[in-house]
């Protein structure tokens, strides 16, 4: 028989004190990931697997996965320092659509700087930044069909974009006026349209991974040929629901492109914290048994040619893909956030896959027939257009004056019909308005 | 004694601790470096180690059954989940898992975790940064909800909490961090150095979990509340010339149900105020309570004030916010002749 007693007296330990604790803290095994660098350091991105340029190989879309393991631990790139594009990824498209997407990542900067500076004045509550992830959303984007179904973060307004969701419609979002698609319900950049198939953000981390899951495998019941995508940052990675999601998606061989945009931050916390230190994101997929594919995020034709791949894979029944897109994030995580306080001022200038932008708009310069010229154009006319768009905008109303929705939507789309304790206190909420009624 | 916000008190109390005790350490999402989103933890990584003040990944499931890990082992973790609204993928070890230990080992496991975490709304946060579930966990058998509405008490119960064997969730109302606010957002903010409940001593000291307070002696009706509300109802008596007495709950679990009654008993009439929604929510306990126990003393039906039952909408925050108002409109109705 065991020594039941002398078990129990095991049972909780004391807390370490004196000559224990002394110990405990010269003895501490615990691993700490490291950060590249702390303000006032130079970053070092050592740390970072880079593939040369057109040397990974391309699989067949179908591919088993347990053969294609390397593409999780490789980096997919086609652009290379020169801008020239190389290897079996090259997606051979033509310039007019390169230069496609070149204007809807512009398109997405502008805005962004834009609506940062209307932050900074009080003109809307909050907002985010996607600068430097350009072409994640837009190239992944372009690679996918009207009809598939986007699961979008809370930085992937570059997919907004490319759908062709009118600025002004995003703008009034942000402006939570009169003409907000979220009737004032949501904080800004949280977006959606039903037509556009772009689904409605959360604002909680990861929720929506497993649910593009789910709603790829309702697209295989019946029978369609629409896949449905989504987006998670590194970070949210960590929360149980993208565990969910791989695990589904394997089970089931859902048709589904789960994508990591790794930009190496969240909030004040280096990719380490998430996990990426001893292996990368896209190695989670083999884990699952699922294709995992690691891709320079910052290289447009690379992103694209990834997700098409993967798309394809998804079409034609060979299963879903964990897509890690390695990218940066240059700007503050949000409006409520100062990186000054947790990272090196200038870091973004050491990541070493440079900007999107600048990197198509060199390819194109020397292979689409682009020019200095043309794209200051361009950057004029997105210029003007951001400008317009906001002024039709704020006609509509901002947070402080102008037109200003009806208080009693609070109340409705709680339900679908409106239950009587909801009707009550809608009425209580009128009397309350009138300053001199508040007491019937 | 010491000017401090909330923030700082919150930080004294965790700096006290951590000094004193070696088992006390820190966790949660960019506390450590960054000393956490809104600067609760600020500096405590620097002075006692990363060892002690750990950044975790984003993962509330993982960092609260993390934290009963550690307690099991001998540590007192303190935990931050960054918004209360975050806190559902860590419910599961919260409320089957945390609040359980001790019951299903027959005392034999327990653990001692604190789960600090921001609620409530007034910082135009949104659905995703506004909310109040604190009725959600006095519903889990086997927690403690602790709740304070000053940094003098949120020093005092956050030490006490620590201290204490059992799982604690210590709600933070975030529009408190910097200043008392009373409801009128058009007010310019008024700073904790103002209040003399912004005197935070030094050192070591608790404010036992389960008492209440009574804020401010009255005869003509009590008011019960707790966090944020209890400056809004304080305010909405002011302004109505009611000789209110104010109760502030500071714990709801363990809750001291005596000095509710007590004063119920003297005053005849009774308004619960909370952030929360309405239906279901922590105030309907303590309306049944007071029915159960001052029936026969009562001399107006009690009154709820509470948040709409809607999730909390970014652009009507201050129609949906429990305003002076609707405090004010209860207390008339709480004030009827019997």
């Amino acid at each position: 028989m065991p020594n039941y007693s002398a078990i129990y007296q095991q049972k909780q330990h004391p807390p370490p004190t004196g000559r224990r604790l002394a110990l405990m803290r010269r003895t501490s095994r615990l691993h700490l990931p490291p950060t590249p660098a702390r303000p006032g350091q130079v970053p070092d991105f050592g740390y970072l697997h880079l593939s040369a340029a057109g040397a990974v190989l391309r699989p067949e879309v179908n591919a088993r996965a347990g053969e294609i393991g390397f593409l999780a631990s490789e980096l997919v790139r086609v652009l290379d320092d020169a801008h020239e594009p190389q290897g079996p990824w090259h997606p051979h498209l033509d310039p007019e659509e390169l230069q496609v997407g070149l204007r809807h990542m512009l398109l997405t900067r502008i805005f962004d700087e834009r609506m940062q500076r209307t932050q900074r004045a009080g003109k809307i509550s909050f907002y985010m930044r996607s600068l430097g992830e350009e072409a994640v959303s837009v190239a992944q984007c372009m690679a996918l069909r009207p009809g598939d179904m986007l699961f979008p973060s809370y930085r992937n307004q570059g997919l907004h974009i490319t759908r062709g969701m009118p600025l002004v419609d995003m703008m009034c979002q942000l402006l939570s006026n009169t003409r907000d698609m979220c009737k004032g319900r949501q904080l800004p950049v949280l977006y959606h349209s039903a037509a556009a198939r772009l689904f409605t953000i959360s604002g909680n981390l990861a929720t929506q991974f497993p649910q593009a899951v789910g709603w790829a495998m309702a697209a295989a019941i019946k029978g369609e040929d629409h896949l449905a995508a989504s987006w998670i940052g590194e970070g949210a990675s960590a929360e149980a629901d993208f565990h969910h999601a791989l695990l589904f998606a394997a089970v089931y061989q859902a048709p589904v492109i789960l994508n990591v945009v790794n930009n190496q931050w969240a909030i004040s916390t280096f990719q380490g914290y998430a996990g990426g230190e001893q292996r990368s994101f896209a190695a989670r997929g083999p884990g699952y048994g699922i294709a995992g594919i690691r891709v320079d995020g910052n290289d447009f034709l690379a992103v694209y040619a990834v997700t098409q791949w993967a798309a394809e894979r998804a079409r034609t029944g060979a299963g879903p893909t964990l897509i890690e897109l390695v990218t940066y994030r240059a700007a503050a995580h949000s409006t409520s956030d100062d990186p000054s306080r947790y990272r090196a001022k200038d870091d973004y200038l050491h990541w070493p896959l440079g900007d999107p932008i600048e990197r198509l708009k060199q390819h194109l310069i020397k292979h689409g027939g682009w020019t200095e010229e043309r794209h200051r154009a361009l950057t004029a006319e997105l210029d003007a257009l951001v400008a317009a768009s906001w002024k039709e905008a704020v006609t509509h109303g901002t947070l402080g004056d102008g037109p200003r929705l009806d208080p009693d939507l609070m109340f409705e789309d709680v339900f679908k019909e409106m239950p009587p304790h909801l009707e009550r206190q809608r009425e209580a909420m009128r009397a309350e308005r009138d300053a001199n009624s508040w007491r019937k | 004694m010491a000017q401090m916000n909330m923030t700082q008190a919150l930080n004294s109390a965790m700096d006290v601790m951590l000094g004193r005790d070696p088992s006390v350490v820190l966790m949660g999402e960019d506390i450590g470096y960054f000393g956490g989103v809104f600067r609760v933890t600020e500096g405590l990584q620097r002075k006692y180690g990363e060892h002690r003040v750990l950044d975790t990944p984003i993962a509330e499931g993982g960092i609260v059954a993390a934290a009963i890990g550690m307690a099991v082992n001998g540590l007192r973790p303190v935990a931050e989940i960054q918004f209360a609204d975050y806190i559902y993928p860590g419910f599961d070890q919260i409320a089957s898992e945390l609040a359980r230990l001790r019951y299903r080992s027959a005392g034999d496991f327990f653990a001692p975790v604190t789960i600090r975490t921001p609620c409530g709304g007034g910082i135009r946060g949104g659905q995703t940064h506004s909310q109040s579930p604190e009725g959600i966990f006095t519903h889990v058998c086997g927690i403690k909800v602790v709740i304070p509405s000053t940094p003098f008490d949120a020093k005092g119960l956050l030490i006490a909490s620590i201290e204490d064997d059992d799982p604690v969730v210590f709600f933070e109302p975030k529009r408190l961090y910097n200043g008392p606010f009373d409801g009128d957002s058009a007010k310019p903010a008024v700073p904790w150095s103002t209040h003399p409940q912004g005197e935070v001593p030094e050192g070591h000291y608790t404010v036992p979990l389960g008492k209440a307070k009574i804020v401010r002696a009255g005869g003509d009706l009590t008011i019960i509340s707790y966090g944020t509300m209890v400056h809004v109802a304080a305010a909405a008596a002011a302004a109505h010339g009611i000789d209110a007495e104010i109760i502030d709950l500071r714990s709801l679990v363990p809750l001291d149900a005596q000095t509710i009654c007590s004063s119920v008993k003297k005053t005849g009439r009774c308004v619960i105020v909370h952030e929360a929604t309405r239906f279901s929510g922590f105030g309907a306990e303590i309306l049944s309570i007071v029915q159960e126990e001052c029936f026969w003393d009562l001399l107006a039906p009690i009154q709820r004030v509470a948040g709409w039952d809607t999730p909390y909408p970014h652009a009507f925050e201050w129609e949906y916010f429990p305003s002076q108002a609707r405090v004010g409109a209860a207390l008339q109705l709480a004030m009827e002749p019997a």
